[in-house]
């Protein structure tokens, strides 16, 4: 496969992979780790390519300049771009560093066997070690093979056996290095002071607050509408953050925009685009049409899901230090270039006077407030200079500013015939962009979509969205499913006009569009009188969607369902080329119409399994974390702002509603990797649906799926 | 600016600061145990968990002056805990954390369990960790994780 993406933007080996002092080898990727476990992946990769111990891989934390450019840690890409870039990496050493031992031993180098780091010859009993071989400074001097054999499966003693996740005693211990942990010389912590929302603009700042600040050593950063201060003790910043927002006065004008997100977003003006293959082609979008002759029955459901929002546990952080015109930002970020590119456009300052350190945050799930809170440091740090500069956002902040995830309507339709098979099939997807990371761009677009540059003086416009057209991207991220219907009539509308701000999270588009189609498929096999997972089977080519599907419902309805429990499953493969992935879920509702959650199984084929434990570890949280977005989550705001602004008024997942969670993985060692990140939440969604419909006979169609949503649906 | 004397992990700190000041600050910046998070500064994530008389307390709100004469433990002092340190093993065996953000307080919230009740039912877990939240949805790791320590802890007593 030689077309990996991040090798053909960084060719040279010494860029990937460094022969370190201590017998250490040291992979430079630029995924960044944010829990996912990437560079314990890629560390067995290397390890096995290498063979060497695990143990003497160390994962270099990514910076620019530095790193190799990866874009951006999303779209489940890792283990694709990263994962095989260093297996081709990891790879190519060893055949320099052979070459290099059968110069040295004189043999000839089919001869060499490599254990933990030691090469030795079946042919003499010399050996000689890849420190040895390549002594401190020495470089490799050429370029990846991406063509070069690697290592036979049958050969592995890492890859696909459980591993320790890196860095995993520090978490535990408390000593994990997360950016708001950080301490440097002479630091300073900061606070920005946000607007009431999104479009109010300072009018007037009492003056005799801001002197009393200063007088009591705050410094108070004003630029336009943009306020923040920096104090040398962290609770005098956030007693200074919130005098400051008492003595801010603002012109809030008409505030956001009400009204029912659902139906704005089916009346609001639109960007329709017709699916084609998974891809927005540019032929018309015709209107549906009369359902086709043959079909007995045509069914037709709308689906609703609210904003979400990331949820970082730990607010957006980052730190940042000014000192002769260049910047240095320790960040959270998932696509540190990116960032660069975007603040050296918006800042106006060149691209290598800005130094990019990716330090851990806690989970973001997509493009959360981490690159907002790196442009606050970034800004404060300029009136500052010299002065390491930590700030944090506070949860309030996190809530009510962090880019959400598209609320989203998906309009479904289709007709079975007499067989029971779908003849006709129709589904329309209305949200606004889920595609809002900042970047370089024409007109400071993409600087522009940089949080605080919309609210210092000379503003740059607030970002205006444009249709992804790449194939399952965005809005129509797994809007086209792997069903084999013969007839499908697929639309992204996207909607430009809605109240909030909105980005990437987790699975983009997919949730939803999932969410929609596996509970259609469940509506459609009762309409049918066909068991839900026989339905589904009937209408697989993939033989190994069926093979997750059958896993999954095999687990699910083994033994006997509890009283007055009810069991749904739901598949997906996520954007029809990675993961393929089964839910199935047990469930009772209480009669206080709560969904009390008892069982989830997830079944996955990821192909080759790397570290089989890091994998099960995505599948359960992505269940969990989806479990949450469906029965307990959605942004709330009015004309004054965003009204959920804590873990009350935005309640995820509690640990007394956490299911017994059970994985299955479909190892096929022979085939590539694919990314596991996203994969169940779409599933997840709508195996909770199908099985409150078991449970009660109620079709829940609209998220979340709270008490007072059981009870409406059942007065309807 | 008052000054306080603070037991913390076994040892006397005296501290110099605002006495409104939340606990969690003076234990992250002047005594350097950034061990309990800062994840909302309301009382509502558990991120911030410490034991403060062998009780789970969030120190988010709770001004530091309240805090004179207790016995305050943060996660960095389990180290030392047979308890402590065999939750900590059992969620590092079972690798009980993702972004391990909520990490040390729901080690902490467990610890505080089983030096209570040695031999926890699911349920009994399940309340201990109501304060806490995780969003990257590790709760079935570290509920079994927290079962793991329990018996270990059984076996080491039997």
């Amino acid at each position: 496969m030689p077309d990996n993406l991040s090798l053909s933007k960084t060719p040279s080996l010494d860029r990937w992979v460094r022969v370190a002092p201590g017998q250490r080898i040291t992979i430079i990727n630029g995924k960044v780790d944010i829990g996912q476990r990437i560079s314990t992946a890629v560390a067995l990769i290397a390890a096995e390519e290498l063979d060497v111990d695990p143990s003497r891989i160390d994962v270099a934390a990514p910076e620019t300049g530095a790193a190799p450019d990866e874009g951006i840690t999303s779209g489940s890409n890792s283990m694709q771009e990263s994962g095989n870039a260093v297996r081709y990496a990891a790879a190519t050493a060893r055949r320099h560093l052979l070459a290099l031992a059968a110069e040295q031993l004189g043999v000839d180098v089919d001869t060499l066997e490599v254990d933990d780091g030691l090469v030795q010859s079946r042919a003499t009993n010399r050996s000689v070690t890849y420190w040895d071989l390549m002594p401190e400074g020495a470089s490799f001097g050429l370029d990846v093979d991406e063509t070069i054999a690697t290592k036979p499966v049958a050969s592995f003693r890492h890859v696909g056996q459980f591993a320790p996740a890196r860095g995993i005693e520090n978490l535990v211990g408390g000593t994990g290095n997360f950016v708001h942990d950080m301490v440097l010389p002479d630091m300073l912590h900061a606070r920005p002071v946000r607007p009431p929302h999104y479009h109010a603009q300072l009018t007037a700042l009492d003056e005799a607050v801001v002197t009393r600040l200063e007088s009591e050593g705050v410094t108070v950063v004003r630029d336009g509408s943009y306020l923040a201060v920096a104090a040398e003790d962290e609770y005098a910043a956030i007693r200074a953050a919130e005098r400051l927002a008492n003595a801010a006065q603002w012109d809030s004008g008409p505030g956001l925009t009400e009204g029912d997100v659902f139906e704005r977003l089916l009346t609001e003006p639109r960007i329709s685009l017709k699916i084609v293959d998974g891809k927005p082609v540019q032929d018309p979008v015709l209107p549906l049409a009369d359902p086709p002759k043959a079909a007995i029955a045509t069914v037709a459901a709308r689906y609703d899901r609210p904003y979400h929002m990331h949820g970082s546990i730990g607010p957006s952080a980052a730190m940042a230090v000014c000192a002769d015109g260049k910047l240095t930002i320790w960040s959270h970020s998932q696509g540190i270039y990116l960032l660069r590119a975007a603040m050296a456009d918006g800042l106006e300052m060149d691209i290598e006077d800005i130094r990019i350190i990716h330090t851990p945050g806690a989970g973001c799930y997509g493009h959360n407030g981490a690159d907002d809170a790196a442009t606050d440091a970034a800004l404060i740090a300029r009136v500052l200079p010299g002065r390491p500069i930590l700030l944090k956002w506070t949860r309030d902040d996190e809530h009510a500013w962090e880019p959400y995830g598209s609320a989203m309507v998906m309009d479904l339709r289709a007709s079975l015939n007499e067989a029971g098979r779908v003849i006709d099939w129709s589904q329309e997807t209305y949200s606004d962009t889920h595609m809002n990371r900042p970047r370089a761009g024409a007109n400071r677009a993409g600087p522009g979509r940089l949080l605080p540059l919309n609210y210092v003086a000379g503003p740059l416009p607030k970002p205006e969205a444009s249709p992804n057209m790449g194939t399952h991207a965005g809005i129509h991220r797994n809007l086209d499913p792997l069903y084999n219907f013969s007839k499908r009539r697929l639309v992204k509308n996207l909607v430009g006009s809605m109240p909030l701000r909105t980005s990437s999270l987790r699975t983009l588009g997919a949730f939803a569009n999932v969410f929609a189609i596996e509970s259609f498929m469940d509506e459609l096999a009762h309409e049918a009188g066909i068991d839900p997972v026989d339905f589904r089977l009937s209408h697989l080519d993939d033989d190994r969607a069926k093979a997750v599907l059958g896993a999954a419902a095999e687990r699910l309805f083994a033994g006997e369902k509890p009283a007055h429990a009810g069991r749904g499953i739901a598949f997906a493969q996520y954007k029809n080329a990675k993961t393929y992935a089964a839910v199935g879920i047990e469930l009772i509702v209480t009669d206080e119409a709560e969904v009390k959650l008892l069982r989830a199984v997830g079944a996955a084929d990821a192909g080759q399994v790397v570290d089989p434990d890091g994998l099960a570890a995505q599948l359960e949280g992505g269940i969990l974390q989806a479990a949450s977005w469906t029965l307990y989550e959605a942004v709330a705001f009015d004309r004054d702002g965003i009204t959920s602004r804590d873990w009350e008024t935005y309640p995820i997942l509690p640990f007394a509603n956490v299911p017994d969670v059970e994985t299955i993985i479909i190892d096929r060692p022979d085939d590539p990797f694919l990314g596991a990140g996203e994969a169940v939440a779409g599933p997840t969604g709508a195996a909770i649906a199908n099985a409150i419909f078991d449970a009660t006979g109620l079709r829940l169609r609209r998220l979340p799926f709270t008490p007072e949503a059981l009870r409406l649906a059942a007065l309807a | 600016m008052t000054s306080f004397t603070l037991t913390v992990n076994g040892a006397a700190h005296a501290i110099e600061c605002d006495p409104a000041t939340p606990l969690i600050y003076v234990l992250r910046n002047k005594l350097g145990l950034t061990g309990p998070k800062l994840g909302c500064a309301l009382e509502q994530c558990g991120a911030c968990t410490i034991l403060v008389d062998g009780e789970a307390t969030q120190c988010c709100v709770r001004a530091v002056s309240e805090f004179e004469g207790a016995d305050i433990r943060t996660i960095e002092g389990l180290a030392e805990d047979d308890t402590g340190k065999r939750v900590r093993e059992a969620f590092v065996a079972l690798n009980a954390a993702q972004c391990g953000y909520c990490t040390p307080g729901l080690v902490t919230a467990a610890t505080a369990l089983l030096k209570k009740n040695a031999r926890p039912a699911r349920d009994d877990i399940l309340k201990a960790l109501e304060n806490n939240l995780c969003r990257c949805g590790s709760h079935a790791r570290v509920i079994a994780a927290i079962t793991r320590a329990a018996e270990e802890g059984a076996r080491h007593a039997g």
